[in-house]
């Protein structure tokens, strides 16, 4: 009970921070820390996470395939109660169908029959309904291992854990229609999830680390752009008024 | 034999130089043709590596608006600069941006690339959205070119958007961060630039 309490309490001051902070995204929290971590984290990167995913790109094309299948598949179930919150019936309607048919034809979500029968699936969490809500990113920064976040990333992370089911039963070992499983199943998935990103970006992130003078703040830049981007569910990155003046 | 082989590469490669020059005027197949042609310049095995960091940079210099691209990524601090610092900053990020450019356009051409459509925003800009299509060498990647059009007949790409995520932008905030961490000292990003040219 004092823990429930004490989530809500930081929680609500959290939210208050992030709201005080209004639009401006790019404010860092404690940019020296944050670069300090980035640093220990692109160790990881090069001792641990890259080899990984090296590894995993040697695998054959179907087993890749399959694994970022089943991972997105698990994903969908954080992402049909996103769409439910941010009143995306529709949406939430073709990942409901998604999950379904991938689960079930598709062989335990290793294959992605939906996306031939043109259901979309994108993925969605907590943190993008709170944007989606007008509540503001707050500042930036970066976790160990977990990477470029902002206040309202970081709660919404940690509210994912509450809203996706399959948190509820692999994390909290609760049964729900007769399913249940560990924590092991949970940080297997997201582990996989992230080798298999890794994996997908490694010529992207080796390029963007050869061509950077500052990686730090590429990598921020890259990181509020997508959640921007994922929030307003546009594909376009405008910046109209600052070109237009620069027009001859 | 030797010499011979020189002059049929110097030819193909002043032949191939004078094609660059004149793409076609319509965004989409303007993009179409100059990423072709390069792709092709950095994936041709008979071209040595410096005779192909040449033709990148000839086509990047007359198909891209790299003074405007320059200024914006400098940001509002090109306002508070005057005319010789101004003058250094785009000798240094012409240096800067070319080196970049082809560096980044060689990690992506074993991939094969489409042009899907183009629509026009205004009568200045063209937006023409492309993809790399999936392979063993990586995913599915969809790009949008912000293409200039203020002069119809010569089109000029401003910027990459790359999943949505647009590199100028990128590019313009890693410079506002090496400004602001040093009390917005214009000489400290110089060296920065004069490093990477350097490497």
């Amino acid at each position: 009970m004092r823990f429930k309490k004490s989530i809500v309490l930081i929680t609500t001051c959290l939210l208050m921070l992030s709201s005080n902070l209004s639009a401006e995204t790019e404010k860092e929290c404690f940019e020296k820390v944050s670069r300090g971590v980035f640093k220990f984290n692109k160790g990881f990167d090069k001792a641990v996470l890259r080899p990984l995913a090296v590894l995993y790109n040697k695998l054959p094309e179907p087993v890749k395939t399959g694994t970022g299948n089943f991972t997105s598949n698990v994903g969908t179930l954080l992402t049909v109660p996103n769409h439910i919150l941010q009143g995306q019936w529709k949406l939430a309607g073709e990942s409901s169908a998604s999950f379904f048919i991938n689960s079930t034809i598709g062989i335990l979500g290793f294959g992605n029959p939906a996306a031939k029968m043109g259901l979309k699936n994108q993925q969605e969490d907590v943190g993008q309904t709170l944007g989606a809500y007008g509540v503001s990113a707050g500042c930036y920064f970066v976790l160990p291992i977990l990477g470029p976040t902002t206040i309202r990333d970081t709660i919404g992370m940690f509210a994912d854990t509450f809203v996706d089911p399959f948190a509820h039963i692999t994390l909290r070992e609760k049964e729900l229609l007769s399913v249940s499983g560990s924590d092991i199943d949970y940080y297997s998935v997201k582990g996989a999830t992230s080798i298999n990103f890794r994996a997908d970006n490694m010529t992207n992130l080796d390029s963007l680390e050869k061509n950077s003078i500052d990686m730090y703040a590429a990598l921020k830049s890259l990181y509020l752009q997508n959640r921007a981007q994922k929030i307003s569910n546009t594909f376009s990155s405008e910046d109209s008024d600052e070109w237009n003046e620069l027009n001859k | 034999m030797k010499r011979l082989i020189n002059i049929l590469v110097f030819l193909t490669l002043t032949l191939t130089s004078f094609n660059s020059f004149s793409y076609n005027s319509d965004p989409k197949a303007f993009i179409n043709e100059l990423v072709n042609d390069a792709i092709a310049t950095l994936s041709n095995k008979n071209i040595s590596k410096i005779d192909k960091n040449k033709k990148i940079k000839t086509i990047a210099l007359k198909n891209v608006d790299v003074e405007a691209l320059g200024q914006y990524t400098l940001g509002n601090a090109r306002k508070n600069l005057d005319q010789a610092t101004l003058e250094k900053y785009k000798i240094l990020f012409e240096k800067y941006f070319l080196k970049s450019l082809t560096s980044r356009l060689k990690d992506y051409s074993s991939q094969k690339f489409e042009v899907l459509s183009a629509e026009q925003k205004s009568e200045t800009y063209t937006i023409v959205n492309s993809k790399t299509v999936k392979s063993s060498s990586g995913p599915e990647i969809k790009i949008d070119w912000r293409v200039y059009t203020k002069d119809p007949t010569k089109p000029l790409i401003r910027d990459l958007i790359v999943e949505g995520l647009s590199l100028a932008k990128t590019q313009k905030e890693e410079f506002a961060s090496i400004l602001n961490s040093n009390n917005n000292d214009i000489n400290v990003l110089f060296t920065k630039l004069e490093e990477f040219i350097k490497d």
